[in-house]
């Protein structure tokens, strides 16, 4: 695996502290360099009128097709709401083994189920949701221990059970692989 | 279980089978997809699939008449019919016809999660069931879980008989000894590994906290609340709750507690229907409970539903023998963690960490580890590293005899109340080794 470092690409407005934080503790968690970098795109491609959210499986073919390196995972960040036809949301999804990752801050923020905001959880639970993708771009499977970060989470408050580390045994994968 | 479970995605639609295989896959499982019944038919006559997810509408043969001959082939199979919203009755036909459950799309990625952990774990069971004879149980994911002292021994084989069963259990033990990594051990062994363990921290909840914390809310409850939340109850369904500090729970919490564990039923805070669960609960404390509930302040209904086993976690003077192991053991993970090379620690040093009472047990010994690492000169950790000195002075017994009894009781756990290696390592034989035991009435912890 010839694996240089992490491309953040975010798209809409984020604040730059906040997405220096998210690349500190992935390097932190991971011990690959993280780059940031901004991207433009016009969603309105990617928005369905009818179920008012976007459409991240477009999204993440678009990122794949566009902003992806061999030398280079990529995950592409997001403050809108994400669907894949089948789900009625999700947070985030990628290509298992590949370049590519998408995620969506939008539902992660506390505001968006009526409780006060928390800008320490809400970076917790981006960089938990980065992670996890980038994890899959690793070829990690969903893992059933359950403070593992590889740890499947459908609803926020799973993503808050979970810790943002690799369990011993995701780990020892993800070093055999890199070492392949 | 070693066995990869298979799934045979059929849906006409082609965006609805990307997204499913690439949800899927991710969870590990093995995955194919068919566009339509008879392709399906077809690969199901040549190779076997554990679960079948089936659109009903589909153009030629439907889900429903495919369903049927599925059956027809193989009865056992697990069928998942997914439907849209105006075809409920077709659904609930497919039940009567053999499904294992229906899903409406589009659906919540946590209800068909829940779907299918649930055929998972049956085909799980059915598996486990077939091999049960041949296997040796081992516990898995203890690797936290540090130390070969006689007394963790004696917590992990109670972890692992207590893991398979569904009873309630309490952990206690003082402040810092592990007790959380226990609750994750038994319920990484136990039969609802599949599902979430879910922590509940009781004392950091206040009691206004309480409901919308356990029993979630519903969309629109107050003002704000734009998506549904669900509570710690409902999110541990077919899982564990680990209700970490129970001791700290109000009385009127109390009440609330009993009823829930009763039934196993609650309400969303704005919502109208009772919500089931099927949790298993394990609680932690560093309190006596039995004292708390002589003394009034603990409910003693709750004490008994939730006290049906119990697993003490001793405190880490009772396993000085395990205290180098959990000194490599934080040293690799600090060095690690700060990207440093893994470095020895001086033999004095080690010496004085196993003579070091440790009021705050293993969470004590890691952060001296975390901190020796971080001021340390990073070639070795040594005696100055630590801050012990001033502890172990203010921690001295100050009559001479209470300071032979205190060494000879560190040496004889360090030994495991091996009489002669604690009598060659206090340099006296057997018998004053005995004479002193019987003098100061010491007592192995496991007895």
């Amino acid at each position: 695996m010839n694996l240089q470092n992490i491309t953040l690409i975010s798209f809409g407005y984020f604040d730059n502290d906040f997405l220096q934080n998210i690349a500190k503790n992935i390097q932190r968690e991971l011990f690959i360099k993280v780059q940031i970098k901004e991207g433009h795109l016009d969603l309105s491609d990617y928005y369905d009128p009818a179920r008012r959210q976007y459409n991240a499986n477009l999204l993440l073919k678009q990122i794949e097709n566009n902003f992806a390196s061999d030398s280079s995972k990529t995950i592409g960040l997001f403050n809108v709401d994400f669907f894949i036809p089948i789900f009625t949301y999700i947070f985030g999804q990628a290509y298992l083994g590949g370049r590519t990752g998408v995620v969506s801050v939008f539902r992660l923020s506390n505001e968006r189920y009526g409780i006060d905001s928390d800008e320490n959880l809400l970076l917790e639970r981006s960089c938990k949701e980065i992670i996890h993708e980038l994890g899959h771009t690793l070829g990690l499977i969903h893992c059933y221990v359950s403070d593992c970060v590889m740890r499947s989470g459908t609803y926020v408050e799973d993503i808050d059970q979970k810790s943002s580390s690799l369990c011993h045994k995701c780990k020892n994968e993800l070093l055999n692989s890199v070492n392949k | 279980m070693s066995k990869k479970i298979s799934i045979l995605i059929v849906d006409d639609e082609e965006s609805v089978r990307e997204s499913l295989f690439s949800w899927f896959i991710e969870d590990g499982y093995r995955v194919e997809c068919a566009e339509n019944a008879k392709i399906a038919l077809s690969k199901l006559e040549s190779e076997n699939f554990d679960i079948i997810l089936a659109d009903i509408k589909m153009p030629g043969m439907d889900g429903l008449e495919m369903l049927r001959r599925i059956k027809s082939l193989k009865k056992d199979a697990i069928v998942i019919v997914i439907t849209a919203f105006a075809t409920v009755d077709t659904a609930v036909q497919a039940l009567k016809d053999g499904a294992f459950d229906y899903v409406t799309k589009p659906f919540d990625p946590d209800d068909l999660s829940h779907l299918i952990r649930n055929a998972s774990k049956q085909i799980s069971l059915s598996y486990e069931n077939e091999t049960l004879k041949e296997r040796v149980v081992t516990l898995e994911n203890v690797e936290d879980i540090i130390g070969n002292s006689e007394a963790m021994k004696k917590v992990l084989q109670k972890v692992e008989s207590v893991a398979q069963s569904n009873s309630s259990v309490i952990i206690t033990g003082e402040s810092g000894t592990g007790k959380e990594l226990i609750a994750k051990a038994i319920h990484s062994n136990s039969q609802r590994k599949y599902f979430p363990l879910v922590s509940v921290h009781c004392g950091a909840l206040t009691e206004s906290l309480l409901e919308s914390e356990l029993f979630g809310h519903e969309k629109g409850a107050f003002t704000g609340a734009m998506y549904n939340r669900k509570g710690r109850f409902e999110m541990a369904d077919s899982g564990t709750i680990f209700l970490d500090e129970i001791a700290t729970v109000s009385v009127k919490m109390q009440v609330e507690l009993l009823r829930v564990l009763e039934s196993k039923t609650f309400m969303r805070v704005g919502g109208n229907k009772d919500i089931y669960s099927d949790f298993r609960v394990i609680c932690a404390t560093n309190r006596n409970l039995k004292q708390m509930v002589e003394d009034g302040t603990f409910r003693e209904d709750l004490f008994y539903r939730l006290n049906v086993v119990n697993i003490h976690v001793p405190p880490l003077r009772e396993r000085i023998g395990d205290i180098p192991l959990l000194t490599e053991y934080f040293i690799k993970k600090y060095c690690m963690s700060m990207n440093k090379q893994i470095i020895p620690i001086d033999s004095s040093a080690l010496k004085r960490l196993e003579e070091f009472d440790f009021p705050g047990n293993i969470r004590e010994l890691e952060n001296m580890i975390e901190r020796a690492i971080v001021i340390g000169n990073g070639k070795k950790i040594t005696l100055k590293d630590f801050p012990l000195e001033k502890n172990i002075l203010s921690s001295s017994a100050e009559s001479l005899d209470e300071q032979e009894k205190n060494h000879i009781f560190q040496i004889l756990i360090k030994y495991d109340w091996n009489i002669s290696r604690s009598a060659k390592a206090l340099q006296v034989d057997r018998v004053t080794l005995y004479n002193k035991i019987k003098k100061y009435n010491l007592k192995s912890p496991g007895k």
